[in-house]
């Protein structure tokens, strides 16, 4: 028999997540599905004492389930459609009035209901207490404290929810247009298919609610008909009625509560003081994401190395194993070099590339002492162990990036930057809500684009999806930094410059982006930016641990799965000629993957890395490319992996070997960086973009902008008089941009004034 | 008098929410409705959008917005400006 399934709903912010963690932490297996419909998180819920099991659905936190987003309209779908056997409504008890807002609509549907007061640990602080024996009785369905932080309350949460799947509730209403309402549901009971609950649906009428009106169109008009001689508007006065019974009943329930106002400063008040300063606040948010950058890439601690400190000749290593005749310091380095200290996440990398360099080594040794053919020595450490580890010594780095990303957007500051930031987005033509998906961009493009559900228009995700990309996520940053120390070693330029150098270069384009379609294919009024702005509160170490598990996981999976067998199909026809013979090492140009990479490569010469520039090795920049479509980490693995074909200890000697100049390595970086991303997140993206059109589109975009832009950028690097000629065309082009949108504004304003009258 | 016209450090109560759509039914919805109390916390740095307070949480909302919400002055800031 398939588990009871429980549904966690509520408002962002009130600890859902933190609830399902607990509940299903231990012996969960958390399973994320992007790219579908829903993205909901299932785990089980298992109590062995009992034999009690649970699916447990945590669904995205939402205010209301009136849709104004898609995030909502998946919650709202899920609970009408799946039926779960319980919904659990996780209310914030500090904050209960809002809260409950939400639950006066979900009582409205035919399914059994327990509401759970959380915080109750904070409540008790605070000195406030809520009468949950009288707030059950007025909802008219059990309600339990927990702390979901502290994991109190949960068995009794438990005990309530399997007891109130036992019996099937009917929805109740504490609106008072009991007539309209009745004659609502009445119509709704002439549909032809009978309406699951009616009373929710009826209401939602009433309300003009969108999504109603498309599903009973013909009973939106009936009940128009019937109650709309009464006058009364019912959007507003719904709302009006929900809250007017909700304050009431705040009044009833919660004891020892003082107003908010009267409270003054709070802790997260005094932080927010100075976080949000009119002078400071702009200037602490660009220090606050350069440190994280910093802290993450560099390889010269606030560039001590730079100023002049002296750090001998580095970080000593401390074990030392003996390969041929050839003496190895493992963790050479590790901390400090000759140049500087290393930030975290470089060391953390270091950490996990000394370990993967003495298995590869160790491999090796053993498979020659072994006697073993030498391809199959080549097929294994510089097919399958050079890619895969190519990958997974970046995944440190990318789950710093992400720890540091999480903790931000955990303790509330995310919100207050896009509070911050609102003013200069808008020029722009998107919210400052479109900040939050943005920056998880530089993370995993995959979630981030997911997250921009929760933003208002279509036009609004349209134009966030597209620029997402240009955010360098973890994977990219892979390639990126191979790139820089590859430009490092030809003309001593600092790696972390270079690296957020690239990283800015992509926020720039994102913007010029979203301004270009804001004036061209997406032009919209501003979305409304009405957000809650959450209290600031301590990151959870349990949640950023699983956080960065599930993530770290992700990435793990990847370099086993599709990367392992990319690098091994890569490997086979770098190695192999149409004649199915091996080709020894130097000769892999002429291999089956060297003749069809040379039949590409003519279209990247405008770009420095075709066969003008690179000669026999151009085959290898258009594979690492053209793989990098696949999935981004690619570009990082066939690059070492065809380098490794080739002898070289390194892409850098690739680099040097084939000739290649630096504009056309920038224009190498540039490409990649810009392209289609990877197939997941065109998936992902098709999945949510508005429709099909909007899809293929969104693919031209990525492959034309940068092929376009890497060309510019090779062609701007290797003659720079060229600017001469393309700073004119491009002031020629802003000129046309500028006019299109006055003469689109005037034709706007002339059909506004014509349809108002 | 609307909420964007309402200086900082005031309270206000609301009389009535105009517009229309999407946009009136998210301000009902986020707790914007007549007879709230609202508090006027603070503008951002570049002085758009507002921060207030409502049924004991921070809504942030645009000056574009706030002038759909009628309101009535309540009580002005400390020492007046």
């Amino acid at each position: 028999m398939a588990n009871k399934r429980l549904a966690l709903a509520g408002n962002p912010n009130c600890g859902k997540t933190t609830l399902f963690n607990s509940l299903t932490g231990a012996t969960a297996h958390v399973g994320n599905w992007p790219g579908v419909t829903v993205e909901q998180r299932i785990g089980v819920y298992k109590d062995k004492k009992n034999g009690v099991e649970f699916d447990v659905i945590d669904l995205p936190g939402i205010y209301s389930l009136s849709p104004y987003t898609p995030e909502e309209v998946i919650s709202r779908n899920y609970i009408i459609d799946e039926k779960p056997d319980v919904v659990i409504n996780v209310v914030d008890g500090t904050n209960l009035e809002r809260n409950l807002y939400m639950t006066t609509q979900i009582l409205e549907m035919d399914v059994p209901v327990v509401v759970a007061v959380n915080m109750a640990d904070v409540l008790d602080k605070r000195g406030l207490s809520i009468d949950l024996e009288a707030l059950s009785k007025k909802l008219g369905v059990p309600v339990v404290a927990i702390s979901a932080l502290h994991q109190k309350g949960l068995k009794e949460l438990i005990a309530a929810a399997e007891k109130a799947t036992e019996s099937p509730r009917t929805g109740t209403s504490i609106l008072p247009y009991k007539t309209a309402i009745d004659q609502a549901v009445a119509v709704l009971g002439d549909e032809d298919e009978p309406v699951p609950s009616p009373l929710f649906h009826a209401i939602k009428l009433l309300e003009k609610d969108e999504l109603e009106i498309e599903a009973h169109p013909k009973a939106y008009e009936r009940v128009q008909e019937v109650v709309g001689k009464d006058g009364i508007d019912y959007e507003a006065s719904i709302a009006d009625e929900r809250y007017k019974y909700l304050t009431a009943l705040c009044k009833e329930v919660a004891k020892g509560r003082v107003e908010r106002e009267a409270e003054k400063l709070t802790k997260s008040d005094k932080i927010d003081k100075v976080l949000t300063h009119r002078v400071f606040g702009i200037l602490i948010a660009i220090v606050i994401m350069f440190l994280i950058f910093h802290l993450t890439f560099t390889e010269d601690l606030f560039y001590l190395g730079a100023m002049g400190v002296n750090f001998g000749d580095g970080y000593p290593g401390f074990i030392t194993y003996v390969i041929g005749d050839e003496e190895i310091h493992m963790f050479e380095g590790l901390f400090w070099t000759d140049g500087g200290i290393n930030g975290i996440g470089t060391i953390c990398a270091n950490f996990v590339v000394g370990i993967c360099d003495a298995i590869t080594a160790g491999v090796g040794a053993g498979l020659e002492l072994a006697g073993a053919e030498s391809w199959a020595i080549g097929f294994i450490c510089d097919g399958c162990l050079a890619g895969v580890f190519a990958v997974i010594g970046f995944v440190p780095q990318i789950l710093v990036l992400f720890a540091f990303l999480s903790i931000l957007e955990d303790t509330g500051y995310m919100a207050r930057v896009a509070f911050i930031l609102d003013r200069i987005f808008r020029r722009f033509g998107v919210s400052g809500r479109a900040f939050i998906p943005m920056i998880m961009g530089f993370g995993c493009g995959i979630p981030a684009m997911m997250n921009t559900r929760t933003l208002a228009s279509d036009k609004e995700r349209t134009k966030t999806i597209r620029v997402i990309p240009f955010f360098t996520c973890g994977a990219k940053s892979e390639f990126l930094i191979m790139i820089a120390a590859a430009v490092g070693a030809v003309i001593a330029f600092p790696t972390d410059l270079f690296v957020f150098l690239i990283y800015g270069f992509g926020v720039v384009v994102a913007i010029c982006a979203i301004i270009v379609m804001n004036i061209t294919s997406q032009r919209e009024e501003v979305p409304p930016f009405i957000m809650e702005l959450p209290e600031y509160h301590n990151p959870q170490a349990k949640a950023l641990g699983i956080h960065i598990w599930d993530k770290g996981k992700h990435f793990i999976k990847k370099a086993f799965t599709i990367i392992l067998l990319s690098t091994i199909v890569v490997w086979f026809f770098s190695h192999f000629n149409w004649q199915w013979t091996y080709l020894e090492e130097a000769d892999t140009a002429n291999s089956i993957l060297g003749g069809l990479g040379s039949l590409l490569s003519p279209l990247f010469v405008p770009l420095g890395f075709g066969k003008v520039q690179t000669g026999s090795y151009s085959w290898t920049y258009v594979v690492g490319s053209v793989e990098g479509i696949i999935a981004k980490e690619n570009v990082t693995g066939v690059m070492e992996s065809l380098a490794a074909g080739y002898g070289f200890e390194t892409f850098a000697e690739l680099v040097s070997a084939s000739g290649i100049t630096t504009a056309g390595l920038v224009a190498f970086a540039v490409f990649n960086m810009l392209t289609i991303p990877c197939f997941a997140s065109v998936a992902t993206a098709k999945s949510e973009l508005k429709d099909v059109k909007t899809y293929h589109w969104t693919l031209i975009f990525w492959l034309g902008l940068s092929y376009g832009l890497a060309c510019l950028a090779y062609i701007t690097f290797e003659w720079v008089w060229t600017l001469a000629i393309t700073l004119p065309l491009l002031a020629v082009a802003i000129f046309c941009l500028v006019k299109y949108n006055m003469y689109m504004n005037d034709k706007e304003k002339k059909a506004a004034a014509e349809s108002a009258e | 008098m609307t909420l964007n016209e309402v200086a900082i450090g005031s309270s206000v109560k609301v009389s009535k929410v105009n517009g229309e759509g999407k946009l009136r039914r998210r301000l009902f919805d986020m707790g914007v409705t007549p007879g709230a109390e609202i508090y006027l916390r603070k503008k951002a740095p570049l002085g758009d959008p507002l921060e207030v307070t409502l049924r004991g949480y921070e809504l942030t909302l645009r000056l574009a917005e706030a002038q759909f919400v009628e309101v009535e002055l309540v009580s002005s800031p400390e020492g007046g400006k």
